[in-house]
């Protein structure tokens, strides 16, 4: 019987396995950060342990750096410490490290594939659960923790339970102005934040083939939203295009043999997958979420939902806490909800099409007068490139703030974070309660969604200017 | 890592789902470069809140927490899972975990059980109406009892022997490590490294 991609790309790293035993997966690429690597390095230290395979590995500082003034020492002396730690460990245990300064830093999901590190058919891990980003490239890429992170620098390994395999197949085409962020926040309300558990999901269909490599980022990346253990897409012509002539790409014979291999990365005509899920592209608005996890979304066009339209107990009490929370009251249009900050930026939408897309609504408008726009780079190579394309400039003049690279005011651990009570509009993945500052009020939404929101102050899109 | 057998705490009924690990630990407390002082961040937002359960006393020296359906959601931080343990905790209960917790649970020592929600309604009742009242939670048998409560609790059996055994996971793989060598001797030649 036929494989899916997954299965595949699963059996090609089978090191071995055991009765009653998880398999053990070789890891193709570790990615490494400042805050959830320096108890695992302390692991190693202790049990008198080596990284085994330093040339699989990567670090970059993102989480906690700041995004001004990079340049100079790290104010926050408890953040300096943490990225200090990273740079003695990546010395110490001959593991590369792209700092704050460097050309190459920036948020690590950025980073990998821009480097042309992400490559189909992988294995990747990070301790961060945005790994699933990676999956954009039809690898299995997921997140871990420190104690994992720790086994996998020693071993370049973990033990593994196989997850089931998930299809979720998108017909048609998405509608002009509609963006993949739109699709996976729609995929999200459908199936709530647990829908995926416990499979690795395969997305597929039209409205995927259609998508650039970066729109395919941003689905795989908030795979883990819906609690997917990853999500991935099969490689194809857009696949090889981006990754060709990247830096870290195979060369010459190397990337025939490569490509030759990723051809056959595709789920068999006879496989079957453990379940399934069609969306209709053509269908999905521009998407934004109310509540507080990021299964709370409706369409722009409509209003803050009641909590009383919940069948489900359980929902019904999360909605009525996340009104109250988000300060809404139900039944107002989302279209009247006031932002105070937009912040575009993340490994959901900080990469370079995003600031395109970002810049070309701005272009001849003004931010709102009460609102602030923080616009932060993923990566330092997207910065430069938005600056090389003259896009900071149009950022700038239309009243943003125009950012160093980093993960920022998407989890507010940095200083870029929301006051008490203060609203975003946020490109990022996540609206948990204090997520980008204690009791901090965040609507996720699309870039599109975001510009077009700056400029009028209220969440909007661009057909409303 | 310490074996885990069996243990006997007060319970704490936390009814909330979807407790996102930024819920358990926000951000800003995640700048440790330790395994221990976590504690100070567990629960961060609702700890200023009198009527939040371990505010109350007679909960505070909880360690046997029941939660509502998808717990530790969101964020791969094991900082979640070692403040729940820097504070106490040895065992939590919910019928529904996100992956990464779980595992982090397993790797870390601290027993994620998953139970059906009616037994968690139940329990919740029981220790809402007997504050202070303890929880057993025995992971030979699988079960947790609590007055006249007795349930069975799901963990998968790798875990559970390893968490019964106190056995280090690295400890474990490297014993395999010829297996390793001769898996990374077929690998591609075109395959990316880092230098």
């Amino acid at each position: 019987m036929g494989r899916t991609l997954a299965e595949k790309v699963w059996d090609e790293h089978v090191v071995r396995e055991g009765d009653g035993e998880p398999s053990l997966l070789y890891i193709d690429l570790h990615l490494i950060h400042e805050v959830t690597s320096p108890q695992a390095f302390d692991g190693l230290r202790l049990a008198g342990r080596t990284v085994r395979r330093p040339d699989l590995t990567l670090a970059t500082e993102d989480h906690n750096v700041p995004t001004l003034d990079w340049d100079k020492p790290i104010a926050d002396p408890v953040s300096k410490t943490q990225v200090d730690t990273l740079r003695r460990n990546a010395e110490e245990f001959g593991v590369r490290l792209h700092p704050l300064g460097d050309v190459e830093q920036g948020i690590v999901h950025v980073v990998g594939p821009q480097l042309g590190l992400t490559q189909p058919g992988m294995t990747i891990v990070c301790g961060d659960s945005h790994t699933s980003t990676h999956g954009a490239f039809g690898a299995i890429a997921f997140g871990i923790g420190t104690s994992e992170v720790e086994h996998v620098l020693a071993t370049q390994t973990l033990p593994q339970a196989k997850p089931k395999t998930m299809a979720v197949t998108v017909t048609g085409s998405l509608p002009e102005g509609v963006t993949s962020k739109d699709l996976i926040l729609t995929l999200i309300a459908k199936t709530g934040t647990g829908g995926g558990q416990g499979y690795i999901v395969e997305y597929r269909g039209d409205a995927i083939r259609e998508l650039s490599m970066e729109g395919r980022m941003t689905i795989c990346n908030m795979s883990i939203e819906w609690g997917a253990k990853a999500g991935l897409i099969a490689p194809d012509e857009t696949t090889f295009a981006y990754i060709k002539d990247k830096p870290e790409a195979p060369q010459g014979a190397d990337w025939d043999a490569a490509v030759a291999h990723w051809r056959t990365l595709v789920t068999d005509d006879d496989a079957t997958y453990d379940a399934e899920i069609v969306l209709d592209a053509s269908e999905v608005t521009p998407f934004v979420t109310w509540g507080t996890n990021p299964g709370q979304g409706v369409p722009l066009g409509a209003a803050v939902p009641a909590p009383t339209e919940f069948a489900d107990a359980d929902e019904r009490f999360a909605a009525e806490k996340a009104l109250e929370y988000m300060g809404l009251t139900a039944g107002t249009p989302m279209r009247d909800v006031k932002v105070d900050t937009v912040f575009v930026g993340s490994c959901t939408n900080g990469r370079i099409e995003d600031l395109r897309l970002a810049a070309s609504i701005l272009e001849g408008h003004q931010v709102a007068a009460d609102t602030r726009l923080l616009v932060v780079p993923g990566s330092v190579r997207v910065r430069m490139q938005a600056e090389a394309e003259g896009l900071d400039k149009v950022f700038i003049e239309a009243g943003a703030e125009w950012r160093g690279a980093g993960c920022s005011m998407c989890l507010g651990m940095n200083p870029d974070q929301l006051a008490p009570g203060e609203r975003s509009a946020s490109t990022s993945n996540r609206n948990f309660e204090g997520r980008q500052g204690k009791g901090g009020r965040t609507h996720l939404v699309s870039v599109p969604v975001a510009a077009a929101t700056a400029i009028r102050g209220t969440l909007s899109s661009p057909a409303d200017l | 890592m310490e074996k885990f057998t069996r243990h006997t705490g007060v319970g704490v009924p936390l009814r909330r789902s979807n407790v996102d690990t930024d819920q358990i630990i926000p951000a800003v407390y995640l700048k440790r470069v330790t395994r221990t002082g976590f504690e100070d961040g567990l629960f961060a937002a609702w700890r200023n809140d009198p009527d939040f359960v371990l505010n109350k006393p007679e909960y505070a020296a909880g360690s046997v927490l029941v939660a509502g359906p998808d717990f530790g959601t969101g964020s791969s931080r094991e900082h979640a899972v070692w403040a729940l343990q820097n504070y106490g905790f040895k065992v939590v209960l919910s019928a529904r975990f996100a992956d990464i917790f779980r595992g982090n649970s397993g790797k870390a020592g601290l027993v994620a059980g998953q139970v059906d929600e009616s037994i968690i309604e139940q329990l919740w009742a029981h220790l809402e109406s007997n504050p202070g009242a303890e929880v057993t939670v025995d992971l030979e048998t699988r079960t947790v009892t609590a007055g006249d409560i007795e349930a069975d609790f799901a963990i998968d059996d790798y875990t559970r022997w390893r968490l019964l055994e106190g056995l280090d996971d690295i400890g474990i793989t490297l014993g395999h490590a010829d297996a390793i060598t001769e898996f990374e001797a077929g690998r591609p030649a075109w395959k990316p490294v880092t230098q």
